[in-house]
């Protein structure tokens, strides 16, 4: 799990490469340009502040934490106590949260626009990802991820709706948290559109190496949430691992084929985006509430 | 009479240009362009003694030109045109800093390139427009740019997304390419040279503007066959620069298959472009008194074969990009330019006509094999991104139609001939439609034959204040899709 975040991203790179008539970089050519930028000097703007120095620091290991939240076939979670989910979403909240800060002590115009887009969509998709979550804990009975999912893999009759509606809202969550398109376009060079990698702009060498790689494990960890939703409970741990890696080699090929396909939203008109998600994850919880009370 | 009239490429005598009275000058262009002729151009010539300044003015209904002056010796100062006539503000501002006298009551008097005495155009002293509030920010972003593109600087005053005002700050690039062509012979390639690098994505369309001029001053009727081929290399570069405007406005939308399809599009017609003679962006193709290169009966053949895949790989990439939902949501209604403001600005080109507008020096002022091919000018009405696309797509298949019927009547002439000494004490307007819009050059010569002036437009000189009107009220994050919808020439405005 550490080491593959960047070969996801490799991938969504080659199969947009592929849709688009070319040969496209090596699926590893992230972990090429992550160890380039390991071995390149920093250039560190004179009017940041200790803030700007630690944010990629503090980033990486909110995401290391969060991965050990995270359930995983074979292993199971690392870390497992009643109520993580609530410390897994802090854990996004305040790498988020020292991104923006790092963004605004650069003092760049660019980037403070991007801290005030991110906050903005970041706002609607939290108290979603609650939704979600509670949902499911209320469904399971249960209070943490581990139980949660180990309680939701055998499934019956309307949770089967219930986990499709939490997967679609899911993959909109990564599809916003790893800034991809139709929310932000991992690809541009202009600066007024970008979100995510305006925020960055000023990092170079390792700093943006460790950035690049936690930005990568986010949306890894997200993903494996939606994964964890679709594993049937008949499969035994080794091929119930060999599923899990699978399901992520989809999600990426399908962020992949939908940025191929699909061009990007008007910046006023993500918000609606992002909506969707809540409104999805709002009629699962219906659907929960009105089959336990039918169930009493 | 004050006005002499005259034709695209028609040689006059300065002499029988009108030398108007200020006051005269004045009124008789107010007139002019209140009775619904178009600005061409308003320059300066510095002669011993005083300044004489021109005013071309075009009726593109019967293809006619007007030309009048005036003279400024000892003044140095005259009313403002601009609060009369919008379109004329640049050219005042450009007047302004070439000659120093002075356009008073002119609204917005700042430097068009190098600056001007007692208005410096260095960063701490130059004046931009600023709006004040405690929830008002300000963006400014370059003159460098990320990517490989020229330099300008843009000064956004934003209410949080919303772009409430952009002023633009150009001039960066500023080589005194006009003052290059003076002092040399005319039969100097150097001169050619010069004129294919005034904007680096119009060769063709420069080069041609130019040669024409210079053909024109020498009495050369050059064969229709060079004509013909001309005209093929001018639609060609149209055809490359709007496959590759398609293909940019595709990847500033983040959306993957235009961007790669009209892409690749493109190549294939530079390309093309390049078997016929050399360069793929079409250096080397022009010479004054013809062509260097032939199209022979093989590179037609061939071209033909290419045009007609083409045709059907546009139409078929164009239908998919233009209905999909996610496109359309982003190109439709944004950086909306309304018809009257394009009159009143004075716009040419494929933005003119994305707003309504028609103009089209082909048809209006037809040249080379224009004449015996008339072309029929496309409009759209909406004046948004997606008109400015759209016309692009309809334009490309207009010129497909155009090379098509002139290979097939491609007649037999002389590549070139000789050249003669220019008339002198003449004057020539010449003007072309280039991919982007009107270019136009106008070529005045002294008692020896020789070149004393040249006054060249690019079509960006009169489009970049659009850019600026059209995103008002938009978001700054939509800035880049309307910047590429117009896709404007730095150098060629700086000149």
């Amino acid at each position: 799990m550490f080491v593959s975040p960047l070969f996801f991203i490799g991938l969504i790179n080659k199969v947009k490469a592929v849709w688009a008539g070319r040969k496209g970089a090596s699926v590893f050519q992230p972990y090429y340009d992550f160890f380039k930028l390991l071995r390149k000097g920093e250039v560190i703007s004179k009017t940041t502040s200790f803030v700007f120095k630690i944010s990629p620091a503090v980033n990486i290991s909110a995401m290391f934490f969060a991965l050990m939240l995270i359930p995983i076939p074979l292993a199971g979670s690392v870390i497992s106590f009643p109520g993580d989910f609530v410390l897994f979403a802090y854990l996004l909240g305040i790498s988020r949260f020292f991104m923006v800060i790092a963004a605004l002590d650069t003092g760049s115009s660019f980037e403070g626009m991007g801290a005030s887009r991110e906050i903005t969509f970041s706002t609607i998709v939290e108290p979603a990802f609650f939704v979600i979550i509670g949902s499911l804990a209320l469904l399971t009975n249960q209070n943490s991820f581990l139980s949660i999912f180990e309680a939701l893999a055998v499934s019956s009759g309307y949770t089967i709706l219930v986990k499709i509606l939490f997967v679609v809202s899911l993959f909109i969550m990564i599809l916003v948290e790893s800034c991809r398109v139709p929310v932000d376009d991992p690809g541009t060079h202009l600066e007024l559109t970008m979100i995510h990698e305006v925020m960055v702009l000023d990092y170079s060498g390792p700093d943006l190496a460790y950035i690049m790689y936690s930005s990568a494990l986010k949306m890894v960890i997200i993903s494996s949430l939606a994964v964890n939703l679709l594993i049937p409970a008949s499969l035994t741990a080794v091929p119930a691992l060999f599923v899990f890696v699978l399901i992520l080699v989809l999600i990426s090929i399908s962020i992949g084929i939908i940025e191929s396909l699909i061009a990007r939203s008007r910046i006023s008109h993500v918000p609606q985006f992002i909506f969707l998600m809540t409104a999805l994850s709002l009629i699962a919880f219906a659907v929960i509430t009105f089959f336990l009370h039918g169930n009493h | 009479m004050s006005w002499v009239e005259t034709k695209n490429l028609n040689v006059i005598s300065l002499n029988d240009i009108q030398v108007l009275p200020l006051n005269d000058f004045r009124d008789e262009l107010i007139k002019k362009i209140k009775g619904g002729k178009r600005l061409i151009q308003f320059f300066g010539n510095k002669e011993t003694p005083g300044v004489f300044l021109y005013a071309v003015a075009a009726d593109d209904n019967t293809s006619k030109l007007f030309i009048t002056s005036c003279k400024f010796t000892d003044d140095k100062a005259y009313q403002s045109l601009t609060p009369e006539i919008p379109s004329v503000h640049l050219f005042e501002r450009e007047f302004y800093e070439q000659f120093g006298i002075k356009p008073e009551g002119h609204p917005w008097l700042k430097p068009v390139r190098k600056g001007i005495e007692g208005i410096n155009n260095d960063e701490p002293h130059y004046n931009f427009f600023s709006m004040t509030g405690e929830e008002i920010h300000e963006v400014g972003v370059g003159p460098i740019h990320a990517g490989i593109i020229e330099p300008g600087h843009f000064r956004f005053s934003c209410h949080g997304e919303k772009v409430y005002h952009l002023e633009i700050k150009l001039g960066f690039q500023h080589r005194g390419i006009e003052n290059m062509f003076l002092n040399k012979n005319h039969k100097n390639v150097y001169l050619l040279n010069l004129s294919e690098s005034i904007a680096g994505d119009s060769v063709i369309g420069h080069a041609g503007t130019y040669i024409r001029a210079m053909e024109s001053l020498c009495n050369i009727a050059v064969s229709r066959r060079v004509k013909s081929i001309r005209t093929v290399m001018l639609e060609l570069e149209r055809i490359a620069m709007h496959l590759a405007d398609l293909s940019g406005l595709s990847g500033d939308i983040a959306y993957l298959t235009g961007s790669s399809v009209f892409g690749a599009l493109r190549t294939k017609i530079i390309n093309a472009t390049m078997s016929i003679c050399g360069n793929r962006f079409g250096r080397g193709m022009m010479r004054l008194s013809g062509v260097n290169f032939d199209i022979t009966p093989e590179i037609k053949c061939d071209l033909t074969a290419l045009l007609n895949k083409l045709n059907d790989d546009v139409d078929l990439a164009a239908e998919v990009m233009f209905s999909s939902v996610s496109v359309l949501e982003r190109f439709e209604k944004t950086g909306i330019l309304e018809k009257e403001t394009a009159m009143e600005l004075g716009l040419v080109g494929l933005t003119a006509r994305a707003s309504g507008y028609a103009v089209d020096i082909r048809s209006d002022h037809p040249f080379d094999a224009y004449q015996y091919f008339p072309v029929y000018k496309l409009t759209l009405e909406s004046g948004d991104v997606f008109a400015r696309a759209y016309i692009r797509y309809i334009e490309i298949q207009q010129s497909i139609k155009i090379i098509m019927e002139i290979l097939n009547n491609i007649p037999s002439g002389e590549l070139s001939c000789n050249i003669s000494s220019l008339q002198p004490d003449s004057m020539v307007i010449s003007l072309t439609e280039g991919w982007r819009g009107e270019i136009s050059h106008i070529v005045l010569t002294d008692s020896d034959g020789k070149i004393k002036r040249i006054k060249i437009k690019d079509p960006s000189f009169n489009n970049w204040l659009a850019l600026s009107i059209s995103v008002r009220g938009e978001g700054i994050s939509d800035f880049p899709l309307c910047n590429k919808s117009y896709n404007l020439s730095y150098s060629g405005f700086d000149l």
